[in-house]
């Protein structure tokens, strides 16, 4: 049974929308239930799962369609029900907050001319007109907002570069202005390392390494991810470090991007140059940097996430840094391997990455193609290697949940782990995997509960292993301070009693991974 | 694209001020400034014209 039913003028923001969409598919009964606005991309995808009617066919991205299906009229009723409820406890909360909501950015800058900067993270299509209006306000931006062209960014950067504004974006989902953790972010203690990163979660995974090693971040500013590419020369993290060099809070400077083209990384490294302050560079996956990372005068090359963090704790200790893979001795990790290897079959001799984190997932696949090859992804470079069905895992895959291949009309699997729980329960099927590699992202914007989200399913995907007559490992690593929403040791504990091993950082959890594959039962 | 004579002055003053906030769209976002004391005014923003794709794109050639 189908019930469709839009509601004229009746806008609502996509993650709010998804979360009313994720409750009423918990109605017992209730086979699917799509909650959008009436945008072409949400009607198309309406229709092809079986919802079209004339209804949505005149609908307007203005519009709210809540369309349910259930096993019968009484359980739509109960649906229908929910979704009223939680909308109007939203209406109440609203009227009860703030007394009003300016509609247009004038408005907003009327109602507050000392406002200093603007979060933008509506629809892409409307992201680059906004995001224009708010430079020409004098307002410094962070665009959420993905689906920008290229060279909608390039004007936005341009105009940001003559105004002196930031234009953090578009896709820039991290970023710490004065201390306040702004979209997904964690809550960082404050200190002397300031931050330019053209990578989210590359960005969470340093300031939180960075703050457990007890220091803190003067600002973490964000670029987005094309902010380096030949086309937009890099204006943002140019813009950034000079901001830095005069930001006397600011006594290190750390630079985070995938590697940029060569003049692109020369002007960087140069600007570094002339900033005066010591500074670590980490170009994820760029040949040359790892361990034996080399110096260039002021600037420090990192080889890892972890290890920029490590870097910049030591430069600004006025201390050298001693370069290690493992917090634990190598004989605690030896023994580690041999446990975990002990009760494989022969059968297992792969290893499934699964992330949340883009940049996480980025970092082990590049660790894993460096040590052994062979590696398929749906964010691999090279093509022979492309997953062929992004859903299946092939031999030793490595997948970024949170690629648009799987976020379609669902909410990023940083937010709502769903994905990544249909996806270990493909897994678990698999008598061939050896080891499990997964991220757990804590702050802002994150699930309140990731490591419960995917507890139980490690549990019975150990299970269904050991019923095989085999044994299955799972590296995790927690991306998060103990200041953050979540509570970081429970989560940690939360995964060890399901039989992970929880290593310190993304980087440490990769490695004992590769080990466990090195040595394992398939090997 | 030139970033030669950059003019960053108006970013350092940014960062030795209080941040102050206008959040446009998803409103979690104006949710974890006010949890961290941060000012924040959240928008209602809508798609512009009603979502009316041909009126949305008249009212940008009319540059409003």
């Amino acid at each position: 049974m189908i019930k469709v039913l839009v509601e004229k003028d009746s806008y609502y923001d996509s993650v709010f929308l998804m979360l009313i969409a994720s409750e009423v598919k918990k109605v017992p009964g209730v086979e699917e239930a799509v909650v959008s606005m009436g945008t072409e991309i949400n009607t198309e995808l309406l229709r092809e799962i079986g919802f079209g009617c004339p209804e949505i066919e005149e609908a307007t991205p203005n519009d709210l369609i809540i369309a349910v299906e259930a096993e019968d009229d009484q359980t739509l009723e109960q649906a229908f029900e929910k979704a009223r409820e939680l909308f109007s406890r939203k209406k109440i909360q609203r009227e009860s907050a703030e007394a009003y909501r300016p509609v247009s950015l004038d408005t907003a800058l009327k109602m507050m001319p000392e406002a200093n900067l603007i979060i933008v993270s509506v629809p892409g299509r409307y992201a680059f007109r906004e995001a224009r209006r708010a430079l020409e306000g004098g307002l410094h931006v962070m665009l959420f907002s993905d689906n920008v062209s290229l060279k909608e960014e390039i004007e936005l950067k341009r105009l940001a570069a003559e105004k002196g504004l930031l234009m953090m974006g578009p896709d820039c989902g991290t970023a710490v202005i004065n201390g306040k953790p702004l979209c997904f972010a964690n809550t960082v203690r404050r200190g002397g390392i300031g931050l330019v990163a053209a990578s989210g979660t590359g960005l969470q995974e340093v300031t939180c390494c960075i703050d457990e090693l007890g220091q803190g971040i003067s600002q973490a500013i964000g670029t987005g991810g094309r902010d380096l590419r030949p086309e937009v020369g890099g204006t943002m993290m140019l813009m950034g470090i000079e901001a830095l060099k005069g930001d006397p809070q600011t006594e290190v400077i750390v630079v985070i991007s995938k590697p940029p083209a060569e003049a692109v990384a020369r002007n960087v490294i140069n600007r570094l140059e002339e900033t005066g302050k010591p500074c670590v560079v980490h170009f994820i996956g760029l040949a040359g940097a790892g361990s034996s990372s080399q110096s260039t005068g002021r600037v420090l090359y990192a080889g890892n996430l972890e290890e920029a963090a490590g870097m910049a704790v030591a430069l600004l200790q006025g201390r050298s840094y001693r370069p290690r893979t493992f917090t634990l001795a190598e004989a605690e990790v030896k023994r580690l391997v041999e446990q975990e290897v002990a009760g494989m079959s022969g059968r297992q001799k792969y290893l499934r990455g699964l992330f949340t984190g883009g940049t996480l997932a980025d970092e082990a696949l590049i660790l894993f193609e460096r040590e052994i090859g062979g590696v398929y992804s749906n964010i691999q470079t090279k093509p022979e290697l492309l997953l062929p069905d992004p859903q299946r895992s092939k031999e030793h895959t490595i997948v970024d949940l949170g690629d648009d291949l799987f976020t379609q009309g669902r909410p990023h699997p940083m937010i709502d782990p769903t994905i990544r729980v249909d996806r270990l329960r493909k897994e678990m099927e698999d008598s061939e995997v050896a080891v499990l590699l997964l991220d757990c992202v804590l702050g802002y914007g994150s699930h309140p509960d990731p490591a419960g989200a995917m507890r139980d399913s490690i549990v019975r995907a150990k299970e269904k292993a050991k019923q095989r007559g085999g044994y299955l490992a799972v590296a995790a690593s927690v991306t998060g301070t103990e200041a953050d929403l979540q509570d970081l040791q429970e989560q940690r504990e939360k995964l060890e009693s399901a039989g992970c091993i929880v290593m310190p950082s993304n980087y440490q959890a990769a490695m004992l991974a590769l080990r466990i594959i090195q040595k394992g039962g398939g090997s | 694209m030139s970033t030669k004579n950059m003019n960053v002055e108006k970013i350092t003053e940014l960062f030795s001020r209080d941040l102050i906030v206008i959040n446009m769209g998803l409103e979690v976002f104006a949710d974890t400034l006010k949890k961290e004391g941060g000012r924040v005014l959240p928008m209602d923003w809508r798609p512009p014209a009603g979502g009316n794709e041909k009126l949305s794109s008249l009212l940008k050639r009319l540059g409003r």
